[in-house]
């Protein structure tokens, strides 16, 4: 057997209990999405809220569902800094665009 | 020839296997594909004044809300058939495999329902809805749609993937593999919960 499929056939870490509290936390996060959305809030501080917990959520599905937090750092460099950089790009273009909508309608 | 070592089959540079790294990148391009419809979509649902909010608690939350407890923990079995199948436990991977499987298949199910009833009921199509812009139909089906399309592939792929373990034919790294795409199907709609079902709650 080369080195190389030794190195592949390492079994990644986690537990049982790992999986299972990450699931809880998940719910848990979920329940307070649904709760927030009938907040009486303004929707720019909600929009940034439920995002933000959306990022949380991905974060913990990406690293102990995925496995990413115990891959080589090059895996995760390869796919988060991209996605970030794509997503960022776009909504700079698009996102100041759409208020410009809204602003020349009320005119 | 003297003194030529056998090449023992290099060095992974990110110490993954090829198919692993090949649904790493499949899922790094489908990530930009939902992106771009998820931008798309909430730059036209910021643009538009006649934006419609029609979601009430009952049924639409309540079952979006569902929904995404349905996918997580069809997610939490995933790993677990993952983790049993790293251990060599075929049967009780494949096992866990079904359940994720009955997971995909309950929200295929009950999304479809919701679909029926904007459909027949809330006449809500992807070109008109009676309350405003059209393009809430356009994007929610649009987006909903794609999604779902995913998870019915997602069923085939891990039915194959079942099948193919529980003979032997298949290693644990395929199994890993396709709970990889299944994550990330799970992953998109803790995207769309809030972006399209959340933020257009009807108000009160």
């Amino acid at each position: 057997m080369s080195a190389n499929q030794e190195a592949l056939e390492q079994h990644v870490p986690g537990t049982l209990k790992l999986f299972l509290w990450v699931w809880v936390a998940l719910l848990a996060m979920t329940g307070l999405e649904t709760l927030l959305a009938y907040e009486d809030m303004a929707l720019l501080i909600m929009l940034t809220i439920l995002m933000g917990l959306s990022v949380i959520k991905t974060g913990f599905i990406l690293s102990y569902f995925m496995h990413l937090r115990f891959e080589k750092m090059g895996l995760f460099l390869m796919i988060v800094p991209a996605l970030v950089f794509i997503i960022c790009t776009i909504l700079l273009v698009l996102y100041p665009d759409s208020m410009r909508l809204i602003h020349m309608r009320a005119l | 020839m003297a003194g030529v070592a056998t090449w023992a089959g290099g060095q992974s540079p990110l110490a993954v296997d090829k198919k692993k790294l090949g649904m790493w990148l499949f899922l790094l391009s489908d990530s930009v594909t939902f992106s771009c419809l998820l931008i798309g979509y909430s730059y036209v649902r910021i643009a538009s004044p006649d934006w419609p909010r029609p979601f009430e608690f009952y049924p639409a939350i309540v079952k979006a809300t569902l929904l995404t407890v349905i996918l997580l923990t069809s997610s939490l079995t995933m790993v677990l058939a993952v983790h049993a199948a790293h251990k060599g436990k075929r049967g009780t991977a494949v096992k866990f495999i079904l359940l994720t499987m009955a997971g995909g298949l309950l929200f295929d199910v009950i999304h479809i329902s919701e679909w029926i009833n904007l459909i027949v009921n809330e006449h809500v199509t992807p070109f008109s809805n009676p309350w405003g812009s059209p393009l809430l139909g356009g994007s929610y089906f649009g987006l909903t749609g794609l999604h779902m399309l995913h998870v019915t592939i997602g069923l085939f792929y891990l039915g194959t993937i079942a099948w193919g373990f529980g003979r032997g034919k298949f290693s644990s790294t395929d199994v890993e593999v396709s709970g990889l795409y299944w994550h990330f199907v799970d992953l998109v709609w803790m995207f769309i919960f809030p972006l399209v079902y959340l933020i257009n709650v009807a108000p009160k």
